[in-house]
């Protein structure tokens, strides 16, 4: 982005503070313009034929350092690159990593029908939401077009998941594109070698293209250079990921560099990077050695600067930790992930059911859901708005105080005499220091459960329903 | 000065093309050119006037098509368009043939100007201790590994030994059943076995809520650690923060020389006590806060100024938290540290230390399979634990952390060779990976 103060982006708006976008005011729009949390075409008005002018300007100035480019096609889509900054406290990363798993062509067909579902169907619950993986990529180990085009085609029959197309030959990369043209793959790669060829390919079908110059930025800048002028951005860059030693060092570097001279405003060679910790395999014979390099490696591009990566191990030890990593990395640190506070009912509580109390930070309410969810547990559960802080720092913080607890219960119109049968509460064990303020605030007995939700259900089984009902 | 000019006019004067002559055209919609003269001809102008051109020359066209003529053969045969661009396909953008020459130029980071305070643990004999070695880290000018500046010191590992048994996940507790309840032989496995830079004896039973061991029996530990292993240590107390300040002075005497680390000071319990216990027998302090770059900068204020710790003798733990539970704060709050130090502020540029074990708390770390059930199978916890110590411990190291308190052998392992090869130091058989989407595996 090239302005940093809703001030500069103000001056290209309509200025009739006219609300469409939902916003009271032009300047307060502005200010989403500059935090990225609204896009320009939210202002409606803008898009008027006399505001073209301007609207074209500030798309200009608001457009991301980074590139981004689309994979794929409807919901399965996904978008790489579109940075802003080099540390994510200075805004937020945007378009997390796109994790592409490989499959190849000499498997034989049921051993890649399994693959291609054990990948696209792994999922893991967290914060509300479940992590996935993204893509699966399609290597051409073979090096035969007709060998690849019926891979390419049974993994299309099995996943909407995107693909990227693995060779360095043409002729196999076209097969495979003629296949699988109307899912918008990537291609992988264009080198010094074959460049000509997969251009040509890039444009033909209008597909984003890898180019991979390993351990040659010049050469990678050159790539990026002449199919610019070619007349496509939709690139991505492999700088090469080379799996140990000093040439593992030079990798970390070149991403780096790369990075660097993207976001200070080199557009030649500002594209998303792609990593394939994948080379950890060429490394390593024993595959927990293997898949754990994989994943160190992984770890590593994830944090710094990898916008796609292609990997092997499927592991969930594997999987778990890097699914796990480029959530940490990419969530936005500006805001703490949330859930609306109130009420919840879990099962389908009755009087004689416990009332539960939690924080609305999402990371302890999706916990302690699940945790009583999956046991069969019926209750209500409120989750106390903490303004996003879990339930031990609030309490030290003060976020969450008995006043707090009171309010909240009696906001979502529950009274605790009425409505249950044991006017009783439970709070968490990590704030059993307010058990006493509880009391005297909501004049319900208040119990304390366990520190970790996870033993709620032993806790019940022991101190539920209360004795004295 | 404008002249006009006919179309009749337009073709004759380009017979004998004299750009000159067409600076600062503008064509009008009735076919008549409007010239005004001075100056060249520059190629935007001519591009836009051959663009005014060709529109008119298309509207010519279309009434000759519209009085019978065919045009569009004319035009083909005219420039070579024979054939009519495939329908479906992209247009054709200018294939080229040789690659555009470039040179990626990058510049190194300016404004990292002060470089992070250097800290050396551990004392030989030659400096009133006992230890075999020392271990120095900080002094560097820039992020880690990066290419600005050379990283002075690799990092360094810390292994985890108690003062008692406690409850571990059970892949950690495997590799330390023989040891569990003698603390030097633990540190001497740690060392021996485990390749660790330095131990850290956590005298937790001497908490009041625990064993209450007083701090002379405590000291005792100490001791022995110090005679079982010739590395730097370590000494941490319960984490009481009544308890803490007697332990930890208690520890510090019998050390004395040594240049230990005493963990920790921290702002909710009489730091004051712990530094002066540094100053008084020669030893070093760990400065601890909780994920608050403004409590921690508070804090290494008050050691220093209030204290009078010199800076070569404070490390800080800005706090560790798990993969999974709250790792996005713990590597920002470090990076953001890190990076205030190498820009001048001189509250925080000293080198880091986190307690990486404390990945053994996150449920995937240890848990025999997931509490869900909508959860795709969660493997084998004897792979998903250290892998969760290692992943939690090499972000942090990615945003400035210098050392690493530990406990599974193969994290410590993994993680040592993860961050000595960005350092630089681990040599490997080259590989060729031009051909990688071929590799058998
Ligand atoms: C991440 C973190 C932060 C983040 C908070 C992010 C957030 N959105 O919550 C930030 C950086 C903002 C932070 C700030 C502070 N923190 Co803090 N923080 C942590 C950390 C590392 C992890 C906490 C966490 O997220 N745990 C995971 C969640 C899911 O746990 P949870 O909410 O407690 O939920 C569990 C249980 O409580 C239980 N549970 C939850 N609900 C219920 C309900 C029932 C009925 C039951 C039975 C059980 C139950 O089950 C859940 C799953 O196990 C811990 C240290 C640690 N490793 O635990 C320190 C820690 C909580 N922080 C601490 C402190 C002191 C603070 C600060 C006051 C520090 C400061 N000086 O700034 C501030 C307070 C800020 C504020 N309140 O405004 C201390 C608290 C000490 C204490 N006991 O008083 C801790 C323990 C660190 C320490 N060892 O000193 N912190
Ligand atoms: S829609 Fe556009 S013109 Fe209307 S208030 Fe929003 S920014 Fe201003």
């Amino acid at each position: 982005m090239k302005i940093n103060s809703p001030l500069e982006a103000y001056k290209y708006l309509p200025g009739t503070n006219c609300g469409e976008c939902g916003e009271q005011t032009c300047m307060a729009f502005a200010a989403h313009l500059i935090d990225r949390s609204m896009d320009l075409t939210d202002c409606t008005p803008i898009l008027e034929d006399k505001f073209k002018k301007k609207f074209e300007e500030l798309d200009a100035l608001l457009a991301p350092e980074i590139r981004e480019v689309e994979i794929g096609v409807g919901d399965n889509a996904v978008k790489i690159g579109g940075d802003d900054v080099l540390y994510r406290h200075k805004l937020t990363f945007f378009n997390q990593t796109t994790y592409a798993y490989d499959v190849s062509d000499t498997m034989d067909e049921k051993e890649l029908v399994e693959r291609v579902k054990y990948i696209q169907e792994f999922k893991k619950f967290y914060v509300g939401n479940f992590l996935t993986a993204d893509m699966i990529a399609v290597r051409s180990s073979s090096d035969d077009p007709e060998k690849f085009a019926a891979a390419v085609k049974k993994v299309m029959e099995n996943t909407d998941l995107s693909l990227v197309l693995c060779s360095f030959n043409p002729d196999v990369l076209k097969a495979g594109l003629e296949v699988s043209k109307d899912r918008n793959p990537l291609l992988y790669a264009a080198n010094k070698d074959n460049w000509k060829e997969v251009a040509d390919l890039a444009m033909n079908y209008d597909v984003p293209v890898t180019l991979f110059a390993p351990n040659d930025l010049d050469m990678l800048k050159s790539l990026a250079k002449t199919f610019a002028e070619m007349g496509t951005e939709k690139l991505v860059l492999d700088p090469g990921t080379f799996p140990t030693g000093k040439q593992l060092k030079q990798t970390f570097t070149n991403f780096i560099k790369v990075r660097r001279a993207g976001i200070d405003g080199d557009r030649d060679i500002a594209y998303p990077i792609m990593a394939v910790p994948f080379t950890a395999w060429m490394a390593h014979d024993d595959p927990v050695s293997a898949s754990y390099w994989e994943t160190v490696v992984a770890s590593v591009f994830t944090i710094k600067y990898g916008d796609i990566m292609i990997l092997h191990s499927t592991e969930p030890y594997a999987m778990l930790p890097e699914l796990h990593i480029r959530d940490t990395i990419y969530t936005d640190p500006r805001k703490p992930v949330t859930v609306d506070p109130g009420m919840y009912k879990v099962g389908e509580p009755t009087a004689e059911s416990p009332v539960l109390v939690t924080t609305n930070f999402a990371l302890t309410y999706y916990t302690v859901e699940s945790d009583i969810s999956s046991n069969k547990i019926d209750c209500y559960l409120w989750a106390i708005d903490t303004e996003g802080i879990g339930v031990e720092a609030a309490v030290a913080g003060g976020q969450l105080t008995a006043e707090k607890i009171k309010k909240g219960i009696e906001e979502s119109g529950f009274d605790l005499k009425k409505d249950t049968t044991h006017n009783t509460v439970i709070i968490p064990g990590l704030a059993a220091r307010l058990q006493g303020d509880v009391e005297d605030a909501t004049g319900a007995s208040v119990l304390v459960g366990p520190a970790d939700s996870g033993r709620i259900p032993g806790w019940m089984e022991k101190n539920w329903p209360p004795e004295n009902k | 000065m404008t002249k006009k000019m006919k179309l009749s006019q337009l073709s004759d004067m380009l017979q004998d093309l004299d750009v000159e002559s067409l600076e600062g055209v503008t064509i009008e919609g009735d076919i008549e050119l409007n010239i005004s003269g001075g100056g060249g001809l520059n190629p935007a102008l001519a591009y836009a006037l051959g663009h005014e051109i060709s529109q008119i020359s298309l509207h010519m066209a279309n009434i000759g098509r519209m009085l019978g003529f065919p045009a569009e053969e004319l035009f083909a045969s005219a420039f070579g368009m024979a054939e009519a661009p495939q329908a479906g396909q992209a247009p054709t953008s200018p294939m080229m043939q040789e690659l555009l020459d470039s040179k990626f130029e990058v510049s190194k980071i300016d404004n990292w100007k002060s470089p992070i305070q250097e800290v050396t643990l551990g004392a030989t004999s030659d400096d009133g201790g006992s230890r075999k070695s020392t271990v120095t880290i900080g002094g560097e000018n820039a992020l880690p590994y990066y290419f600005d500046a050379e990283m002075p010191h690799r990092n360094y590992v810390t292994m985890d030994v108690f003062d008692m048994p406690i409850g571990m996940a059970k892949a950690v507790k495997v590799n330390y059943e023989d040891v569990i309840s003698d603390p030097a032989e633990w540190a001497k496995k740690v060392v021996r076995d485990f390749n660790a830079d330095m131990v850290t004896i956590h005298l937790i039973s001497t908490d009041p809520l625990i064993n209450d061991t007083s701090a002379k029996e405590a000291a005792k530990v100490v001791e022995d650690v110090l005679q079982a292993v010739d590395v730097p240590i370590v000494i941490g107390g319960s984490g009481n923060p009544e308890k803490d300040p007697e332990v930890l002075e208690k520890a510090a005497e019998v050390s004395e020389g040594e240049r230990v680390l005493l963990a920790s000071a921290s702002l909710n319990l009489d730091y004051e006590r712990i530094a002066k216990a540094a100053m008084d027998y020669g030893h070093n302090v760990l400065s601890w806060t909780q994920l608050e770059i403004n409590a921690q900068k508070e804090l290494n204020r008050k050691l220093m100024k209030q204290c009078n710790v010199p800076r070569e003798r404070i490390v800080m733990d800005p706090t560790t938290a798990a993969l999974g539970y709250g790792l996005d704060y713990a590597y920002t709050n470090m990076e953001r540290i890190r990076l205030a130090g190498l820009m001048g502020d001189d509250e925080l540029t000293f080198p880091m230390s986190s307690g990486t074990t404390n990945a053994w708390g996150a449920r995937e770390a240890w848990m025999v399979s997931s509490p869900l059930n909508q959860d795709s199978d969660w493997g084998p916890r004897e792979y998903r634990g250290p892998i969760w110590e290692i992943v939690t411990g090499l972000a942090l190291s990615l945003a400035g952390n210098d050392m690493f308190m530990m406990m599974h052998p193969t994290s410590v392992q993994v993680l040592k060779e993860i961050t000595q090869t960005l350092y630089g130091s681990i040599e490997a058989e080259e590989i060729d990976i031009s051909n990688w989407i071929g590799a058998e595996v």
